[in-house]
């Protein structure tokens, strides 16, 4: 993460070290009560939002309680029997829930494989343009389609692939073949792939670009005159300067296995039905919100919980032993 | 466009000329084509399928089914199937739902945001560590969906517009792009401030906030987005007569459910289903692509990967 630390501790930094001292009317750091006082328009600020941190993050995670208990809705959250670890154990016994586990990390490592690298071949080939308006101009274009909502998404795939769409009105014109995508367990995974690459393999050069734009010009001439040819150079110079962010994107991901995309699962998964297209968190919405058992969901969505915060601290853990930065420090 | 430029080229801006500089090799001819065609394919593919949308939603019925559902230019373009969705139905009153909930989510968001980001941006405000702490770690460590749902309902949100904005009121991502960009903000001018007497919400709105208009933009950009193509809440948390457009969308035209009679106003034979559905998804992302420019504007600033770190 060495560019964005760049970015923001070159700005920070300078008011850290010397400002706090320099505030003629903060300095020192009195008892708490003159603290209080002086700060209270600053925690009325604040509490809104720390309001809404502790009712709808710490208040809903506490609800995960039910996860230990038989919740029946009628008695309530805290009425309900405790059931110790029985919807762990029959969890851990569903079959359902293991091929859940398996497509989850199976879709997610297709990402990884076919999706993580494409903004980052795209970024450097817009970096390698030399012409300013058409680098604009395909950025812009290539951005939008992250703004667009999964459904509306969803729905230009089915437009473009679907049985009477626009890819089989052409092959079906042409006389060829016509393909059997939306609606086809077997096509499902590529075709979430292929909805990723669609929506954010533009937004996702962003960041990358940004690294790329940082690199000093003229490590590329000094190289390029002591021989280094285009292919040297990028390997050299380019690939290390995305190097951190690409550690840091590669731990997130690993922290988000478990989860993939949730809302474009759920708006397919009708059409594939649940062997193609459950994942963790469409099983924890049928199995709860759906068949109406929460608390056996519930303990699906805790599960998920804690392995993937296990997750993100263990791939941290490792990104600082070969020396990178890591999400956090 | 061009502070966009600007920002990406932050460093190389005055080094970099547009031309190809004196040390690059020629490139070969095959390179480029390959770039071009790699390219031509980028834009293509984003702007077809939205292209063949937008003209199906102008086509008559007859033009559409005589040509399998879909058409790439209308050869006598109509507003029929526009003039169905706005009479009066389910789309309408959708539209109205999205609209109201952009609107006052993204103001409550932008509020309680700006006062937690302001606050954490001082150094040593009283408990600034500590709430820090708290809110980095539901980044972590989301709730999930089911306790989510029975909060919710506990508190009494279902089927109220509260319970589309309420579970999503501040984003941590959000609040750590603004604080960033409030940190920013040179010590000096506090210190000049405070020696004029200016107290903390003085500064905050005379100083803080007219400095960070393009943070507040992009923020608030983000915001209105993620309200607009909001679904999943409405879907869990409120019945049909309350959707917002992006749920009718969801339950009309990639459910496969066709629009009601009614529901589209009324006769609905007049225009195919399938140019309503087009004009639909038309209506769902009109707004985004309007917006969008503004949003664009401020991608590359600096002011999102300034601030990635969390």
């Amino acid at each position: 993460m060495a560019i964005a630390e760049r970015d923001a501790t070159g700005r920070t930094g300078a008011a850290g070290a010397s400002g706090a001292d320099r505030r003629a009317g903060r300095k020192g750091r009195g008892t708490r009560l003159t603290r209080l006082r002086r700060d209270w328009v600053l925690l009325a600020l604040m509490a809104p939002g720390v309001a809404y941190f502790l009712v709808f993050h710490y208040g809903a995670l506490a609800g995960n309680v039910i996860a230990f208990k038989d919740y029946v809705p009628f008695d309530g959250l805290w009425a309900s029997q405790w059931v110790g670890l029985d919807n762990f154990q029959k969890m851990f016994g569903d079959p359902d829930f293991w091929s859940a586990v398996l497509n989850t990390v199976w879709i997610a490592l297709l990402q990884l494989v076919f999706f993580f690298p494409v903004p980052i071949a795209l970024a450097m080939l817009l970096h390698s343009l030399t012409r300013d308006s058409v680098r604009k101009f395909v950025q812009s274009v290539a951005y939008l389609p992250h703004f667009l909502s999964w459904v509306i998404v969803v729905a230009v795939f089915q437009q473009v692939l679907g049985e009477t769409g626009l890819l089989n009105n052409v092959l079906g014109d042409a006389h060829l073949h016509t393909v059997d995508v939306i609606g086809n367990p077997g096509a499902f995974k590529p075709l979430v792939i292929a909805e990723v690459i669609w929506k954010d393999c533009g937004w996702g050069t962003i960041i990358f670009l940004a690294a790329l734009t940082q690199v000093d010009e003229q490590q590329y001439e000094a190289a390029a005159i002591d021989g280094a040819g285009p292919w040297r150079r990028f390997w050299h110079i380019t690939l290390p300067s995305v190097r951190p962010i690409i550690v840091l994107l590669l731990i997130m991901r690993l922290g988000d296995i478990l989860s993939v995309g949730f809302e474009q699962m759920l708006l397919q998964r009708a059409s594939v039905g649940p062997d193609a297209a459950e994942v963790i968190d469409t099983f924890v919405y049928y199995k709860g919100l759906v068949g109406g058992d929460y608390g056996y969901a519930a303990a699906a969505g805790l599960f998920k919980g804690v392995v993937g915060a296990a997750l993100v601290f263990a791939a941290n853990k490792v990104a600082h032993r070969l020396g990178e930065q890591g999400v956090y420090r | 466009m061009s502070s966009a430029a600007q920002g990406l080229r932050r460093t190389g801006s005055a080094r970099r000329q547009p031309a190809r500089p004196a040390w690059r090799e020629r490139p070969k001819p095959a390179t480029q084509a390959a770039k071009a065609v790699a390219l031509a394919a980028v834009v293509l593919l984003v702007t077809v399928p939205f292209l063949i949308i937008v003209s199906t939603s102008f086509a008559s019925n007859a033009e559409v089914v005589a040509n399998g559902g879909w058409v790439l230019w209308p050869q006598h373009p109509t507003l029929n199937a526009y003039r169905e969705l706005f009479d009066g139905g389910i789309v309408t009153h959708a539209l109205w739902v999205s609209a109201g909930v952009t609107v006052i989510g993204t103001a409550a968001s932008l509020a309680c945001t700006i006062g937690l980001a302001y606050a954490l941006s001082r150094r040593d405000v009283f408990g600034g560590k500590p709430i820090l702490l708290l809110i980095l770690f539901t980044f972590l460590f989301p709730p999930g969906m089911i306790p989510g749902f029975l909060l919710i309902k506990g508190l009494h949100l279902l089927n109220s517009y509260g319970s589309l904005v309420a579970p999503v009121l501040v984003n941590v991502f959000n609040l750590v792009v603004l604080r960033g960009f409030f940190q920013s903000v040179p010590e000096e001018l506090y210190e000049a401030a405070r020696l004029d007497g200016a107290g903390e919400w003085l500064i905050l709105r005379r100083i803080v906030l007219p400095l960070s208009k393009a943070a507040l933009a992009v923020v608030g950009l983000f915001y209105a987005v993620s309200y607009w193509n909001a679904w999943f809440y409405a879907s869990i948390y409120l019945d049909s007569d309350h959707w917002p457009l992006q749920q009718v969308l969801r339950t009309y035209v990639v459910g496969g459910s066709q629009l009601a009679d009614s529901a589209a106003g009324d006769a609905s034979a007049v225009a195919a289903p399938q140019t309503i559905q087009m004009a639909v998804l038309v209506v769902a992302t009109v707004p985004i692509l309007l917006v969008y420019p503004f949003l664009q504007k401020y991608f590359t600033k600096g002011v999102l990967t300034g601030a990635v770190k969390s």
